[in-house]
């Protein structure tokens, strides 16, 4: 009996430690956030509340910061918004359509087109950041919302799953609607898109995460302080608040870390079922 | 496919012409533009350029920093890759084990998935900063010597770090849920003619968990080439003296900070062969997935 109560205090102590390892950034990455720049700059991380809490956040977020003096954090965390909201839709109804005329249409194309949306699993934008850059700046998109957003798009991960989905639902459906002389718009809004709704919420939510996230891409993309989203934000203001000549208002670095984690990691934990599902599911 | 399907000959072109557009616009003609640049040498003001075959591509082989950075590359995507699985297989299996509110510690152990590379580079590059002190001093004050802004192996295990912190969480999630899908019955059966939990493991738990191991394999690699770009350009940007510069940065610094074009295409092309080369792997093993 000993030894397995010994195991169980041993297999808490091991999780105990993994939370802490995971936690323990962010939760001093906040308490400091509560400080002032004195008390940073005197005694280093913080490891509890300081009381400064309503000063940094609201200076953060609605005073002007960064280089120029022309963005706030609300500007940035609205941005941010915009490319995971955007990149989260705009992949969702890109790939269903694709995904619902490979599955479910007999065409000429289909084979080299299926094989084209295929290519792109393989080559991440990592790799041909050059020329895209000058593709985008050509087409005068550069500071714009949907020059950020499309070329994310490019990445055909979504077609993919989607078309997994469409083909484990069975045929049946698709006998009994044309029976009902339901056409092919019909047959995908009535039927396909809510037999789906699970499944694109989960892709919804697995989208905005990494539509926020997103680095290299808008950093080049995005040279005017008002188009920042608040990942590549923090780091410009970083270098300001950090290499000023004044006093390094670190706390402000903390709230903006703060801020660019809180929403997708909240996301991900309110919709915690769906996410994983779509997640292991998505990637198999 | 499916068996019973649409007659149309116009209406599936419509479904599929968006994501075929955004293809061709922002894939496929970057692409071979990358390859194309590849063969190019252009002259210093972009005014004029020449084919010089395989040039660019000797030049990156035969380059001591680019050759010191494939090098680095190699090893941090290795260690980065068996630390956050090994970290991650060890909390999920403990995970598993727990019986009262499992829900518990797969919330506390899987919310890091959300935080962009980026944001957990500047939370350790704060964590580590010397105007900070704490860890720095902290770390100095233990006997190491730790400078991570001019010592080129505590810069490496700052990045290190951060990107296994950053990835345990996901690999957390597959192999929690790869565990979980492991039949009762198999278990119980291994129950009866093995008593040491270890020996169990290795030989039952851990080859069922082989296909979801493998895939992570194929994704924490991708992550480390890729992803920790991020993570690399808020701590070391590839500092001191280029020791923590990956590939993939490695194109970035020369194709934009430094304009070479010719050189970051044929670095680009390169990367893209590697990444080829690794899917290739990924679904070679997928296919022998299916047999057994």
């Amino acid at each position: 009996m000993t030894s397995i109560t010994w195991r169980t205090v041993s297999t808490h102590l091991i999780l105990i430690a993994g939370t802490l390892f995971m936690g323990l950034p962010v939760w001093i990455a906040f308490m400091s956030s509560t400080h002032t720049a004195e008390t940073l700059f005197r005694d280093g991380l913080q490891f509890w509340p300081g009381g400064h809490f309503f000063d940094t956040y609201s200076a953060v977020l609605f005073e002007s910061g960064g280089v120029m003096k022309s963005v706030t954090g609300s500007r940035m965390l609205f941005n941010s918004m915009v490319l995971g909201v955007g990149f989260a839709v705009g992949k969702v109804v890109i790939s269903i359509m694709a995904a619902y005329a490979i599955v479910y249409f007999r065409f000429r194309l289909a084979v080299p087109l299926f094989w084209i949306i295929f290519m792109t699993l393989l080559l991440p934008l990592e790799v041909r950041i050059v020329p895209s850059y000058e593709v985008v700046s050509g087409l005068g998109l550069l500071n714009t919302y949907t020059g950020l957003i499309l070329p994310l798009i490019a990445s055909a991960t979504g077609t993919f799953f989607f078309r997994q989905f469409f083909r484990s639902i069975p045929e049946e459906l698709l006998e009994a609607a044309q029976l009902d002389n339901a056409g092919p718009i019909r047959f995908l809004i009535d039927i396909l898109v809510p037999l789906s709704k699970t499944m694109i919420a989960a892709i919804l939510i697995i989208m905005f995460v990494v539509g926020w996230n997103q680095y290299l891409w808008p950093l080049l993309m995005t040279t005017q302080e008002d188009h920042f989203t608040i990942v590549i934000g923090i780091k410009q203001i970083y270098q300001v608040l950090s290499e000023g000549g004044e006093l390094p208002q670190y706390q402000k670095a903390f709230a903006l870390v703060m801020l660019a984690t809180l929403p997708p990691v909240l996301i991900v934990l309110i919709f915690q079922n769906w996410f994983v599902k779509g997640l292991v599911e998505s990637e198999k | 496919m499916k068996r019973v399907q649409f007659r149309h000959s116009a209406v599936p072109y419509f479904f599929i012409a968006p994501q075929i557009a955004i293809i061709a616009i922002f894939f496929l003609w970057p692409a071979a533009q990358a390859i194309r640049q590849s063969f190019l040498l252009e002259d210093a003001f972009g005014m004029s350029s020449q084919f010089v075959w395989f040039r660019n591509y000797e030049d990156t082989v035969f380059n001591q920093q680019w050759v010191n950075s494939a090098v680095f590359t190699l090893i941090f995507s290795a260690l980065v890759t068996f630390l956050s699985l090994a970290i991650a297989l060890l909390l999920a299996v403990k995970a598993n084990e727990v019986l009262r509110a499992p829900g518990t510690y797969k919330t506390l152990l899987m919310w890091a998935y959300a935080v962009a590379p980026p944001v957990a580079g500047l939370m350790g590059n704060m964590m580590f900063s010397p105007l900070l002190g704490d860890i720095f001093n902290g770390l100095n004050d233990l006997g190491w010597d730790f400078d991570h802004n001019l010592d080129p192996f505590d810069a490496a295990f700052v990045v290190i770090l951060i990107s296994v912190w950053k990835q345990v969480s996901v690999n957390f999630i597959f192999f929690l849920s790869g565990l979980q899908g492991i039949p009762k019955s198999v278990l119980e059966a291994a129950l009866l003619d093995c008593r040491s939990a270890g020996k169990r493991f290795w030989t039952i738990t851990f080859p069922l968990l082989a296909p979801t191991t493998f895939f992570l394999i194929v994704i924490n690699i991708t992550y480390a080439f890729f992803e920790t770009f991020g993570i690399i350009d808020t701590t070391t940007r590839g500092a001191p003296a280029g020791s923590t510069t990956t590939l993939v940065y490695k194109v970035y610094t020369d194709g934009f900070l430094g304009a070479d074009l010719g050189g970051s295409s044929a670095q680009s092309v390169i990367l893209m062969i590697m990444v080829l080369l690794l899917t290739v792997v990924q679904f070679r093993f997928i296919e022998r997935k299916i047999h057994y």
